[in-house]
């Protein structure tokens, strides 16, 4: 599925929404999620998973063609960590998976 | 950053009610969530991939009592951040 795809199952289930304004709903949601990453916060959607932003050092790193060494500056660099309830739904043969997926237990902080 | 905050910008931008919002939000999410529970993967352009991977069984270790055990086969979901995104945030370069 793509975001096309994911707008175009939005229209379907919305049947009051033009295709345009499907867009900025979609386009919407991943642009406050790409600021909130840029301000270096996590983002904590229940049911789905976690993002977070890791920091990487400056290193020494070596262009692997012809082994010359290279600096590598430091980086920041997007971390998604599934939720309960997606990782048993996503994985069917899960022991936990018949457990009820939609009592989602707490995750590693208290979400709103 | 939580679902709260995301329906706050679609109320503001689309200017919904924050019921309504909500509700789709909620919607957008849970179509993602069933693709990825069909085993398909979700590529959102400028943002990343939802990636699904078979797992095979392997043999691991109990690093408590070093016991040897079997870790169970297993279907795993990945996020693949996009360049555009982690061009994004390290900022303007």
């Amino acid at each position: 599925m793509t975001k096309r795809d994911l707008i175009d199952e939005i229209v379907r289930l919305y049947p009051v929404y033009s295709r345009r304004e499907a867009e900025v709903i979609v386009n919407s949601v991943f642009e406050s999620m790409t600021e909130a990453l840029c301000r270096g916060d996590r983002i904590e959607i229940r049911g789905f998973g976690s993002f977070v932003v890791k920091h990487r050092k400056a290193r020494e790193g070596r262009n692997p063609k012809t082994g010359e060494i290279v600096a590598v500056g430091s980086k920041r660099v997007p971390f998604f960590k599934v939720g309960k309830e997606l990782k048993n739904r996503v994985d069917s043969r899960s022991p936990d998976a018949a457990v009820a997926p939609a009592a989602e237990p707490v995750e590693d902080s208290a979400p709103v | 950053m939580t679902k709260a905050d995301i329906v706050e910008r679609i109320y503001e931008r689309v200017g919904f009610s924050k019921k309504e919002a909500a509700e789709v939000v909620e919607s957008i999410f849970e179509v993602i969530k069933t693709r990825l529970e069909a085993g398909e993967k979700v590529k959102i352009s400028g943002f990343g991939n939802f990636l699904i991977n078979d797992k095979r069984p392997r043999k691991g270790r109990n690093p408590q009592t070093g016991e040897e055990i079997i870790i169970s086969g297993r279907r795993v979901l990945s996020f693949k951040p996009s360049q555009v995104l982690k061009r994004t945030i390290n900022g303007p370069s």
